[in-house]
Order: structure tokens, then C-alpha cells, then sequence
């Protein structure tokens, strides 16, 4: 099993999701991510690029941090399950960061006979700052 | 620089192959080894297939050549990716086709701080799997800051 199924009778408002922290963000992960994703936007590799926009140096797509962070939900409320996923994004992530995806679930609800929850999510820097806030929503499998 | 006029731009319709390899790497990529994106009989048996990540949609950008996206004019020095959301309506496995189009679906402005006056355009794509059913929306948002905005 990959993880143990979550039923909607086992969730309330306020409970926890899991957290994790990945380590040590690269330049490296930056251009793996640019690969798999295609997004070559040169802000996230390319450093010539980034000094002539006066920026210090590269930083890591929105989406790769925001990918990171879909594994907290994804494994919380089942990738089936998912309905929605939102996320906007704050303070940039640099090369050497490490980012921590924390959770809750802020409600708990019956929608047109759909067994609902909603949540926050968010990635924070070693520092605590936001880079990324987010928001899901799924539709849970009943135990009865 | 981007405005109302905008609104309402069609980008070019873009087919889209969900492909196991390309799911492996992306999961990959954001770091997230879920045996479920790579052990093919344990997904059949617990979610029916190979789903791809929930941010995987955003690979469109390998299939569309760049052309996908209605023109629109902007700085790739001043951009900021502001906003993503995902809606998934049905759920899509590898080895789905999908049809994805994307329109401009908003232009507005906003006077900020340092970045001064910033440009919001916001793009829809829509995903159509290959019977037919729509399984998802994609909204993008992208910022046009006033200026390069330095750390």
C-alpha cells in the first residue's frame, strides 16, 4: 500500500496533514524540474539572465515548489479524490533553501451528496517566510 | 504590455499524450516517489491506472510548442507567476489523449509597491480527454510588474 485510505469519517476541521521538509533546494533541482515540466523560463536557469534583470541569482519555479507541496495533499486526501488544488505564490525560493509543506483542514462538509473537505496548505522557507499558500478540495469515499 | 483587448484570445489547440515515462520524470522532479506514479499493477489495482501528479498538467508546455498560449504581450524580465489552479472534473490516466485550449479569460490592473503599476492576465485551459469528457481546468495567472522587481 502506498499509504492508508482516508474516509471521510475519519477526518475533522482542524486536523493536521502530515508535514515534510525537503532539504537543500539546487540549481540542479531547478533544471530538472525546467526538463520534466517544460518550462524554460530563464529566470530559474540561466544566470546572465537574471543579473541583467537585477535580480542576485536564479530561484525556483512557482510550480516546483508548488509540485513539492501537491505530494502533502496528494497523500493526504487520495490523488483520486482530488477536485481542486490552488496555490499563489509569495517569496521566491533560492538555491540552498529548504522548504517545509504544512496543512490542515478547514472544513468538513455533505455538498449535492458529495462528502467534501477543504484545506490550507502552504510551503515555508528555513526562515518561516511563505513561498507558496495554497488551498485543495476533495471529495472523500464513505466507510458505510 | 498586455490589456482588455486581450480578453477573449484563443491560443492554438494542442494534443497531449499522458505518458508513463514523462509521468515517472515529473514525479521525479518534485520529489515525490509515491510508488503510485511508477508501479503500474499497484495503481491499477488502487486508483485504476497511472494518475499523473496533480501539478502535471502543467507539462502542456512540451506539447505546445509554445503556441498554446494566446499572444499576449509581455516582459519575460518583469513577469511573476502569480496564481495556479487546477480543477479536475474527471480523472485522467496515462495513456489518455487530451485536447487542451487556452483563452485569455481576464486582463486587469492593480497599483502596487515597489513594482508599480502591475498587469494581471489571466489564462483558462480547457482539457478534454479522448471520449469526450472535459477532466480538467487550468487557470494561470501571470503579474506584469512595473518594473524589474530586485530581492
Amino acid at each position: 500500500m502506498a499509504r492508508a485510505k482516508l474516509y471521510f469519517e475519519d477526518v475533522n476541521e482542524g486536523d493536521e496533514l502530515r508535514p515534510f521538509t525537503v532539504e537543500n533546494l539546487t540549481r540542479g533541482d531547478f533544471v530538472k524540474y525546467a526538463g520534466a515540466s517544460g518550462d524554460f523560463t530563464p529566470l530559474h536557469y540561466d544566470q546572465t539572465f537574471v543579473e541583467a534583470a537585477g535580480i542576485p541569482t536564479v530561484f525556483a519555479m512557482g510550480m516546483l515548489n508548488a509540485g513539492i507541496l501537491s505530494r502533502l495533499v496528494a497523500d493526504y486526501a487520495g490523488l483520486e479524490n482530488l477536485r481542486k488544488y490552488k496555490v499563489r505564490f509569495a517569496t521566491r525560493v533560492w538555491p540552498g533553501d529548504s522548504v517545509t509543506c504544512k496543512g490542515k483542514v478547514t472544513k468538513k462538509a455533505i455538498e449535492n451528496g458529495e462528502k467534501i473537505i477543504e484545506g490550507e496548505v502552504a510551503v515555508l522557507n528555513q526562515k518561516g517566510e511563505v513561498a507558496v499558500q495554497g488551498s485543495f478540495r476533495a471529495a472523500l469515499p464513505s466507510r458505510s | 504590455m498586455a490589456d482588455k483587448s486581450d480578453i477573449g484570445k484563443v491560443g492554438k489547440p494542442t494534443v497531449m499524450k499522458i505518458e508513463e515515462g514523462k509521468v515517472r520524470e515529473f514525479a521525479k522532479a518534485i520529489k515525490d516517489r509515491n510508488p503510485l506514479y511508477s508501479d503500474e499493477a499497484m495503481a491499477k489495482a488502487e486508483i485504476g491506472g497511472i494518475m499523473p501528479p496533480p501539478t502535471f498538467l502543467m507539462t502542456l508546455a512540451h506539447w505546445d510548442d509554445g503556441e498554446g498560449q494566446p499572444h499576449v504581450k509581455l516582459d519575460t524580465r518583469r513577469i511573476l507567476h502569480g496564481e495556479q489552479e487546477f480543477e479536475y472534473l474527471k480523472p485522467i490516466y496515462v495513456g489518455d489523449t487530451l485536447a487542451a485550449v487556452t483563452k485569455v479569460a481576464n486582463v486587469y490592473e492593480k497599483t502596487g509597491g515597489r513594482g508599480g503599476t502591475m498587469t494581471f492576465v489571466v489564462m483558462d485551459t480547457d482539457f478534454t480527454n479522448q471520449k469526450g469528457e472535459k477532466v480538467a481546468v487550468v487557470r494561470f495567472t501571470v503579474i506584469e510588474t512595473g518594473q524589474a522587481v530586485a530581492s
